[in-house]
């Protein structure tokens, strides 16, 4: 793993219309993300996660600095059509409202829509809308209408969408944000399938601690600059420092922090519910 | 609101179901044609007649037909009546004063009655009720197509229709979403004159028309986030290839008028 899949140099974006405060929505921003890493983005609402997902996907220009994707710089203005069309396809995008990223009023006849805009063969398409469909759970819904389908289910068929391209990455931009428990869990269940069985890098824009804690690493956002890099357990070790950035660590790790306050041995780390139950069952076991 | 249906189509399982949406298009055309070439009563009743199979095939209960042609019930009427009292001719049936019915006024008045029956029944099992919207843009796009060598933007339209199609109940819903939310804060969208109640509406459409445009904003990254670009280069997964059975359609409708114009030319029964 010499060269990482995406790198992010030193990128900073401000929005022109923003005559109220002129602070950039992102700036100096240094990342490099590696294939098949599962990355959260975390930040609360203006810390310039959102921005960061539209300019990975060349919604918007960087106003400087550089973003290299698979080698390519996708930000330079050299680039044509065909390598923007290529690059789309290498790293698919799902969005916030399930609502409003489905175009068709046929559940398969949506997956298929990147694919017939790519010009793949029907019975190719046919092929890969069914695998992408049964892959999550969508197959029995194959003839409904996008509208009867519930939250969770609509952001299925988003994923499925995007992941019958066979993208090797993709973007989350607070996918479950409307969702309710029961739909978040179908998504977050689905990204990490598509990471742990497809190996697609999978960056996740989210402000929820929880879902974050599922990455392999976390990227932490506050006021456009990045705050803290790394694993959920070092992330969540810094409490303070979320906490001015306007975040909560998730309960369990906080509960665990708190007995360790008043004076109670726990060792190891504490990122989901399972591992806060272990932590706690093995310092009752000792005593 | 879940139960919204847009259009007519009534689902079942039927040969008219399975035509291929072009055929189905063309037989339309031919039949509207068909229905304006009768002249005489016993094409009239066989005009009727095929109306009939093609509920029959169609598996369309008569009840859906019959409310179908309730909405034009007050056209078929008028007319009916228009052509009783204003026609003239040889034959007198009857005469009150200034009012006089003669038998071709009677013919006059039955043939415009069949005709706009046939023709809603007609249009309606071959496209509307037996044809999902989705299928009837596709097959449009598909028969306009040779429009695109002269730079009609075929597929932007039939893009736009299926958007519409797509966005209808997502809207409606937002829609009745926007009223119970403006009824909480005391809007009134029920009393009142017409002007009144036009004016309760603005508070319901101008969220709804942002909203549609946020939609649109995000529903446009979508789809260029998916490749969209254009109709170029564009593949579809369902490819309905015609095969030779979708043809024979075609060959009844086609004997079915030259039947009709023999029987002019012969001119046997009533001609009108």
């Amino acid at each position: 793993m010499s060269e990482p899949f995406i790198k992010i140099e030193n990128l900073s974006y401000l929005y022109e219309d923003d005559s109220v405060d002129n602070s950039p929505a992102l700036e100096g921003l240094s990342l490099e993300i590696t294939k098949g890493e599962f990355v959260a983005v975390l930040g609360h609402n203006g810390s310039g996660k959102s921005t960061l997902a539209k300019l990975l996907n060349m919604i918007l220009t960087p106003t400087k600095g550089k973003i290299i994707i698979d080698g390519k710089d996708i930000t330079s203005e050299a680039l044509s059509d065909d390598d923007v069309l290529s690059l789309r396809r290498t790293v698919g995008m799902v969005f916030q409202n399930p609502d409003n990223q489905l175009v068709a009023t046929i559940v398969e006849d949506d997956v298929a829509f990147g694919l017939e805009n790519l010009g793949i063969p029907s019975d190719e398409i046919r092929r890969r809308v069914d695998e992408a469909l049964s892959d999550f759970g969508m197959l029995e819904y194959a003839k409904h209408e996008p509208h009867r389908l519930s939250g969770g289910q609509k952001q299925r068929v988003a994923i499925a969408g995007v992941m019958a391209m066979r993208p090797e990455c993709v973007i989350f931009d607070e996918s479950t944000a409307m969702l309710d428990p029961l739909g978040r869990k179908e998504v977050l269940d689905s990204i990490l399938k598509l990471n742990r069985e497809k190996q697609v890098t999978v960056i996740m824009i989210t402000h929820y601690m929880d879902e974050a804690a599922l990455a392999d690493r976390i990227v932490v956002l506050n006021d456009g600059k990045m705050l803290i890099d790394g694993t959920p357990s070092e992330v969540f070790e810094k409490e303070r420092m979320l906490l001015d950035a306007g975040l909560a660590i998730p309960q369990c790790t906080e509960l665990v922090h708190r007995l360790r306050d008043s004076g109670i041995v726990l060792d190891g780390d504490c990122v989901d519910l399972d591992d806060c139950v272990e932590l706690i069952a093995n310092s009752i076991k000792i005593i | 609101m879940s139960g919204i249906s847009f259009g007519q189509y009534y689902p079942a399982r039927s040969l008219l179901h399975r035509l291929d949406p072009r055929i189905k298009i063309i037989l339309t055309l031919l039949y509207i044609i068909c229905s304006f070439m009768c002249k005489n009563i016993i094409s009239y009743a066989l005009l009727l007649f095929s109306a009939i199979i093609l509920v029959i095939i169609g598996r369309v209960p008569v009840r859906i037909i019959l409310k179908g042609l309730k909405g034009v019930l007050f056209i078929l009427l008028f007319t009916a009546v228009l052509n009783i009292f204003w026609t003239t001719g040889d034959s007198l049936l009857w005469q009150w004063k200034f009012i006089s019915i003669y038998a071709e006024g009677l013919y006059a008045a039955l043939f415009i009655m069949i005709r706009i029956s046939v023709l809603i029944i007609g249009t309606g099992m071959l496209l509307t009720y037996t044809t999902t919207p989705i299928a009837l843009t596709n097959a449009i796009e598909d028969l306009l197509s040779p429009l695109k060598k002269l730079h009609v933007p075929v597929h932007s339209f039939a893009m736009m229709m299926t958007i519409a199609l797509r966005f209808i109940p997502t809207l409606s819903e937002e829609c009745e979403r926007i009223m119970t939310a403006q009824k909480a804060r005391g809007a009134d969208f029920s009393s009142g004159g017409l002007i009144q109640r036009a004016k309760a509406l603005i508070p319901v459409l101008i969220p709804l028309f942002v909203s549609a445009f946020n939609r649109a904003g995000d529903l446009a990254t979508a789809m260029e986030c998916r490749c969209y670009n254009g109709g170029e280069g564009r593949t579809r997964m369902n490819v309905r290839h015609l095969r030779f059975v979708d043809f024979i359609p075609l060959i009844v409708i086609i004997a079915f008028g030259a039947g009709l114009i023999t029987l002019n030319i012969l001119g046997i029964g009533y001609t009108a």
